[in-house]
C-alpha cells in the first residue's frame, strides 16, 4: 500500500471518527456482549458508515447496475481474476495444495484464454472458484476473531480481519502491483462499486427482514467468517439454553452427547458457546464446496 | 399353469414394488435428503414455469410457499429456537403469537428472494447420516447460469409426521443463529410482548409499504 493511501485512509479515519460521535441510538446493554465489546464506538461507526453509502457508494453502484449485464459480468470475473494469486497462497498456507494448484490452473487459463479475467473459462474447466483470504489462513491458523471491528467505509471486520484483510491482503492483491496510480485507483473504485452493487439484493432483504441492523449484519458476518474459515462445513455449536426447555422437540442429535457445559453457565443469552462443539466434525471437510 | 403362476409371482413382486415405491416415499418416511432434493427441484421448476413471478408478483410466491414449502417447515421449533430463554417464561398465547409473527416476516421477506430466482440449478452435497439420526444436516449449493454457488442448507428433525425443516443457512449464516441475538435484545427491553410487538410492527409496516 502506498504512503499516499494510508495518509488518505488515515484522514478518512480521523475525519469519520469526529463525524461519528453521537450519530447512534445505542441499546441500554451495548458492549455486555462478550463478541461485541466496542459496541458503542461500532454503532456509531455503522451510522457513519450507513450515511456514507447513501450518500456516494449506494448510489454509484445503482448507476453501475444500469450497465449491461454483460459488461459488469466481465468486469466482475476480471475483478475476482486479480484476486487468483492471493486465494492460490492462502490455500497453500492453510495446507490445501490440490485447491492451490487449482487456484494456479484457474489464474493462468482465466488470464490468457479468458482475456484477463473477463472470461470465467476456468470453472468450466473443472476448476471452480474458492474464496479465501489472510483472515480465513489466520483463522485455519488457530486465531480467534477478536472483538467485531467495524470498519470506516469497509463496514464490517473482526480484529483479526482487520489484520488479514486490511493488513496483510492488499499486498497478495494484484490491484497493489498495477504501477500507474490512475489505472490502479481506477480499478479500485470500480470493485468498490461492484461488489456493493452486488450486495444490493442483500441489502434490501435485511432491511424488512432484521429488527435490529446493526446486530442482524454483525451476527451475519461473524457466523459467515466462521464458516468460512472452515470452508462452508464449520463444526456445530450448540447454545445450551436449547436443551432444558421441557418441550419434547428441544431433543439434541445423540452425537452432541459429550456436551460439559450444562445450562448453569452464566452468559447473555444468545451466546454461542464455542466450548460446546462436537467433536465428530471437528475437522473441516475437505469434500465440501 | 403352475409354471404361469411362477412367471406371474417373479413379475409381480417387482411391479408391486415400483408401485409402492412412490407411495411410501409420499409418506414420513422420506430420507430428508431425498425430502429437500424433491422440495427444492418442485419449487424452482414451479418458479421458472411461472411468468407471474418472474415479474415480481409476491402474492403468487407466497401461494407457493405455503402450499408447497410450509407442510415441511417446523416453524414453532424455529422460533422457540431463535427466542432461546426467554421461551420458558412465555405463555401458550405468547407462544403462538410469536410463531405466527416470526413466520408471516421470514415468509414475507424471503418470498422476495424467491422472486429472484431465474435459471438456478440446485446441486446436494455429499450427505451423512446414520439411519437412526433423528437430527440431520442437509447440504446443497444453488447454482446460478453466471457467477458463485451459493451455498444453502437445512436443519431437519424427525417427527412424527416425518422430516420437518427448522433451521436453514444461506452462505454460512444460520437464520436462527442470526435472530437470537435481536430477540434477546427486545426481551430484555420490553419483554416477550415487546418482542411481539416488534415483530407485528415490522409485519405490518411491510404490508403497509406493499400496498403503497
Amino acid at each position: 500500500m502506498s504512503v499516499a493511501r494510508l495518509t488518505l485512509r488515515g484522514c478518512i479515519a480521523f475525519a469519520v471518527l469526529l463525524l461519528a460521535c453521537g450519530c447512534a441510538t445505542l441499546p441500554p446493554n451495548a458492549g455486555q456482549d462478550p463478541r461485541d465489546p466496542w459496541e458503542k464506538y461500532n454503532r456509531n461507526m455503522f451510522a457513519f458508515n450507513d450515511g456514507f453509502d447513501e450518500a456516494i457508494t449506494k448510489p454509484l453502484a445503482e448507476l453501475y447496475v444500469k450497465l449491461p449485464q454483460g459488461m459488469r459480468t466481465c468486469l466482475s470475473n476480471a475483478f475476482s481474476n486479480l484476486r487468483g494469486p492471493s486465494t492460490a497462497i492462502n490455500n497453500f498456507f492453510q495446507s490445501k495444495p490440490v485447491e492451490a494448484l487449482s487456484d494456479v490452473g484457474r489464474f493462468a487459463v482465466n488470464t490468457t484464454v479468458g482475456i484477463v479475467g473477463c472470461f470465467d473459462v476456468a470453472t468450466g474447466w473443472g476448476m471452480e472458484a474458492h474464496r479465501e483470504d489472510f483472515g480465513q489462513t489466520l483463522g485455519v491458523w488457530g486465531f480467534e476473531p477478536g472483538p467485531y471491528l467495524v470498519m470506516p467505509i469497509f463496514g464490517p471486520s473482526s480484529v483479526r480481519d482487520a489484520i488479514g484483510i486490511y493488513g496483510v491482503e492488499p499486498f497478495l492483491d494484484l490491484n497493489f502491483y498495477i504501477d500507474y496510480p490512475g489505472i490502479e485507483y481506477t480499478v479500485l473504485g470500480l470493485r468498490v462499486v461492484n461488489e456493493r452493487a452486488e450486495l444490493l439484493p442483500a441489502d434490501r432483504l435485511v432491511r424488512e427482514a432484521a429488527l435490529d441492523r446493526y446486530s442482524f449484519i454483525r451476527d451475519g458476518y461473524l457466523q459467515r467468517r466462521r464458516s468460512l474459515v472452515y470452508d462452508g462445513n464449520p463444526p456445530r455449536v450448540i447454545d445450551p439454553d436449547d436443551e432444558d426447555d421441557s418441550d419434547a422437540d428441544a431433543k439434541v442429535p445423540a452425537s452432541a452427547g459429550g456436551l460439559s457445559s450444562g445450562p448453569a453457565q452464566t452468559k447473555p443469552p444468545g451466546q454461542a458457546a464455542d466450548g460446546a462443539v462436537k467433536p465428530a466434525d471437528a475437522k473441516p471437510d475437505e469434500t465440501g464446496k | 399353469m403352475q409354471k404361469f403362476l411362477k412367471i406371474f409371482r417373479f413379475f409381480v413382486a417387482p411391479v408391486a414394488l415400483v408401485l409402492a415405491g412412490p407411495v411410501v416415499a409420499q409418506a414420513s418416511t422420506a430420507a430428508p435428503d431425498i425430502l429437500v432434493r424433491d422440495l427444492t427441484a418442485e419449487v424452482l421448476d414451479t418458479i421458472r414455469a411461472d411468468k407471474a413471478i418472474a415479474n415480481g408478483d409476491v402474492a403468487r410466491v407466497q401461494k407457493l410457499v405455503d402450499e408447497k414449502v410450509l407442510p415441511y417447515v417446523d416453524f414453532q421449533k424455529m422460533t422457540q429456537l431463535a427466542v432461546g430463554r426467554g421461551w420458558r417464561s412465555a405463555t401458550p398465547e405468547q407462544r403462538a403469537a410469536l410463531t405466527r409473527e416470526f413466520r408471516t416476516l421470514l415468509v414475507r421477506t424471503y418470498s422476495g428472494a424467491l422472486s429472484q430466482v431465474k435459471d438456478h440449478q440446485v446441486q446436494m452435497r455429499p450427505f451423512r447420516a446414520q439411519p437412526t439420526d433423528t437430527d440431520v444436516l442437509v447440504r446443497t449449493s444453488v447454482v446460478p447460469s453466471r457467477g458463485e454457488a451459493i451455498q444453502l442448507d437445512y436443519r431437519l428433525e424427525k417427527q412424527d409426521a416425518g422430516w420437518k425443516i427448522y433451521d436453514v443457512n444461506v452462505l454460512g449464516v444460520w437464520l436462527v443463529e442470526n435472530y437470537k441475538t435481536q430477540f434477546a435484545g427486545e426481551i430484555s427491553a420490553g419483554g416477550v410482548d415487546g418482542l411481539i410487538k416488534s415483530l407485528t410492527d415490522r409485519n405490518r409496516q411491510l404490508a403497509d409499504a406493499k400496498k403503497a
